[in-house]
């Protein structure tokens, strides 16, 4: 992997007053992405707005095209010809972009798709919150195959993991998510941008070696495979078509199955790699509380009045939500008497927990259907009962 | 072989063989069918224009004539069904110094991926789209398509398309493509002089290649095989330059107007943009294109 | 006349890949010289593929190599022990 420092000309150094769309196109251009291909969705549409109008002065490509389903096209087109891309959609854009986010996953293309979530389903709630995507980002697409999700919980974070985003996606080469939500969208906080030389970044893995010994998906010895960009004289192909090593399209069992496990393997045996968690006082608490994104930020205020009651909570924020921090949340289920659940949706990530904790302690869900954030006592009484 | 000489040379080698993948021929289009007489078109092209083969990129689709990407010696993509145009889009905008052509069915393009060539069109993207035209959705079974004419039969019309038809043509032209043109597979040598001029020139260039499909359009609609197909483009097609779009409609073993309909010159997108945004913001704009 | 003394018409040598053909006869039926047919031979997949009838008569057109849907037919220039007048392929 190659390390790289950011180009200067992309980075807006120093302290501001902005939204968490404004960050996000903020951390794309910090990270290096000149390319954006993206379609108005509200309440996403303000990141597309900044990169507009930021990325001429920069030197890059924004289009807007007709409509998301071309969005994802020209994305993975546009990253096989060597750049890093982005866009911003929410919940009715994510599904027009399912299928192609599949084509990403199977070639093996870094995309950074961010999702500003919004009520659903269908067209929901355009202009409030939402985090009801939770499980699409996993398995919207159909087929077998991993992808990476993180959650900021403020607009500095979404600088932040917009950043992270990137180098995630360019080390694994798979289709990475930043999925938000309209509040944290929308709310503007400060955001302070480091200068260039202190943001750290990592480019694709190159293929420089001799042209006719080149196979798109021969796996590295890390269990990533080369990538080249178009226009270097590879000649290579790719397809969405199941494929061996050359690129070419098999269509056998024994194909299918290297090929799929491969695309699970790459992310499932980095998972402690790619994994980030903020844990606070998890020693001794008899609940915990997981919860991601804004909802985190409110559960916070329950939190505290449950400690002035007396009991012991500790917090777990999923900051990576996609691979899923299994192996942690084991290890705290056997210390706590239960895990409570707050999500601004019917109950997605809870189903992950309930199957990872697998009855050693119990989980409790807190659902918000969407519109609003919890009200911090609804998680205070949650808190209460899981005692 | 007749050879007189005492030197022995070695076995001549098929031309098509430094353009195409020899590791997967022999292809699996069926006998008689046309998309493989466009391919050679297609390299006829390439050679002919003496084009830099690192810097050309071939995108297709999804359907017989979407697998001619893994078949060619090219930078090749092979996506999903419809989305060629619009990932050929941000390939040309990543790369703007390669040339990208959509190699694609009509099925692909015009059926699911018809809001993709319009906007490709209005926009002037530079590209170069072939859409072999068979009048069916071949790959899948010979389903009633787009362009499949009135009263021809189809696996989903199986008594007769009671549906209008789109006329190619029209539609490139009316959407902005700067160069329109429609030929069928037995105009070989007249498709491969087009493919010329679109690999040189800059914009949105439409190529409509009418092919046989054996085993399916012409098997249904009890047509023959791919010499009677043949024989109706000998008999029914007719060369009109320059003709009007408007009135180039197909019906079931109709006249095929054939020929090139628009050449004509306008601003690429790139160009457009890049003309427009410095005229605008000075010395603070950043050409695009300038910078990799 | 001593203008055309040198000049000799080209004529094509004909390479069929029998295995690769699918007997679909486009070569056959558009040689302008008439000088392919089909063979009453198999090939490995069971098609007929053509055979050159009349090989004196090929001049080179290509018009074989370009149809063919199987890039299964080329032709090349049949070499001759005199010199003759140096044309360029004509496709």
């Amino acid at each position: 992997m190659k390390k790289s420092k950011a180009d200067p000309k992309g980075v807006l150094t120093g302290s501001h007053f902005m939204d968490g769309d404004h960050a996000i196109a903020e951390g794309g251009l910090a990270a290096g992405c000149r390319f954006f291909a993206g379609y108005p969705i509200t309440p996403s549409t303000e990141t597309a707005e900044r990169f507009a109008s930021r990325i001429p002065m920069i030197g890059g490509m924004f289009i807007q095209m007709e409509d998301e389903l071309g969005s994802i096209a020209a994305m993975i087109g546009a990253s096989w010809g060597g750049k890093k891309v982005m866009t911003v959609t929410s919940g009715p854009g994510f599904s027009l972009m399912m299928e192609n986010i599949g084509l990403a996953a199977m070639m093996e293309t870094p995309v950074v798709i961010a999702n500003v979530q919004r009520g659903g389903p269908s067209t929901g709630l355009p202009t409030l919150t939402g985090q009801q995507d939770m499980m699409q980002a996993r398995f919207g697409s159909h087929g077998d195959y991993r992808i990476i999700a993180l959650s900021p919980d403020s607009p500095q974070e979404c600088f932040d993991l917009t950043i992270e985003a990137f180098n995630l996606s360019e080390i694994y080469r798979v289709p990475v998510f930043v999925m938000t939500d309209e509040c944290v969208g929308h709310m503007h906080e400060k955001v302070v941008i480091p200068p260039a030389e202190e943001i750290e970044l990592v480019e694709r893995k190159w293929y420089t070696g001799p042209i006719d010994k080149y196979l798109p998906y021969k796996n590295d010895k890390d269990g990533i495979p080369f990538m080249v960009k178009a226009g270097d004289g590879y000649l290579f192909h790719t397809t969405g078509l199941t494929h061996d090593e050359r690129g070419y399209p098999v269509i056998n069992a024994e194909t299918q199955k290297i090929n799929v496990k491969h695309l699970i393997d790459k992310i499932d045996n980095n998972a402690e790699k790619i994994i980030k968690i903020e844990e606070k006082e998890t020693d001794g608490a008899e609940v915990l509380v997981i919860s991601y994104g804004i909802t985190s930020r409110v559960a916070y205020k329950a939190v505290q009045d449950a400690k002035q009651g007396g009991i012991k909570v500790g917090t777990l924020r999923l900051i990576t939500v996609w691979p899923f921090p299994e192996k942690r949340i084991k290890e705290l289920a056997k210390k706590v008497k239960s895990i409570v659940v707050p999500e601004i949706n019917a109950g997605q990530v809870v189903l992950e927990v309930e199957r990872v904790t697998a009855g050693k302690c119990r989980v409790v869900s807190v659902p918000h259907y969407g519109g609003w954030v919890h009200d911090p006592d609804d998680i205070l009484k949650a808190i209460k009962e899981a005692v | 072989m007749i050879k007189a000489a005492t030197k022995t040379k070695p076995e001549p080698k098929n031309p098509m063989e430094g353009i195409l993948r020899m590791d997967r021929i022999p292809h699996i289009w069926c006998p008689g069918c046309g998309i493989g007489t466009v391919v050679t078109s297609f390299a006829e092209a390439l050679k002919k224009n003496k084009e830099d083969l690192d810097k050309v990129a071939i995108v297709s689709g999804i359907g017989c004539t979407g697998r001619v990407a893994g078949y060619v010696k090219l930078d090749s993509f092979h996506t999903t069904h419809g989305r060629a145009v619009p990932f050929a889009t941000g390939l040309k905008l990543a790369k703007p110094d390669m040339k990208v052509v959509v190699f694609s069915g009509d099925g692909d393009i015009s059926g699911i991926g018809g809001n993709h060539l319009i906007h490709a069109a209005r926009r002037n993207m530079d590209l170069i789209i072939i859409c072999v035209n068979n009048f069916n959705y071949a790959m899948t079974g010979g389903q009633v398509a787009a362009t499949t004419p009135l009263t021809a039969n189809a696996s989903t019309a199986p008594f007769g398309n009671y549906e209008y038809a789109f006329n190619l043509p029209y539609l490139a032209e009316a959407s902005g493509a700067t160069y329109v043109a429609r030929w069928t597979s037995l105009h070989f040598r007249r498709t491969t002089k087009s493919m010329q001029e679109a690999l040189k020139k800059r914009g949105l260039s439409f190529i409509e290649v009418i092919a046989p499909c054996v085993t399916l359009y012409a098997r249904r609609n009890r047509l023959g095989d791919g010499l009677n197909l043949l024989k109706y483009y000998y008999d029914q097609s007719e060369i009109q330059h320059g003709a009007d779009t408007r009135g180039l409609d197909i019906s079931y073993q109709g006249k095929l107007v054939v020929g090139k309909f628009v050449d004509k010159e306008k601003p690429t997108f790139l160009d457009a943009m890049n003309q427009h945004l410095s005229g605008v913001l000075g010395d603070k704009y950043v050409p695009y294109g300038a910078i990799k | 006349m001593p203008y055309f003394g040198n000049l000799k018409p080209i004529i094509g040598e004909i390479h069929i890949n029998k295995d690769r053909c699918k007997g679909c006869a486009f070569c056959v039926e558009y040689c302008p010289r008439d000088v392919l047919e089909l063979s009453d031979e198999f090939n490995i997949k069971g098609y007929h593929p053509p055979f050159v009838k009349k090989p004196e008569e090929c001049c080179y057109c290509q018009l074989c190599e370009t149809i063919c849907p199987e890039f299964a037919i080329f032709v090349t220039v049949k070499e001759e022990e005199e010199e003759g007048e140096k044309v360029e392929s004509r496709s």
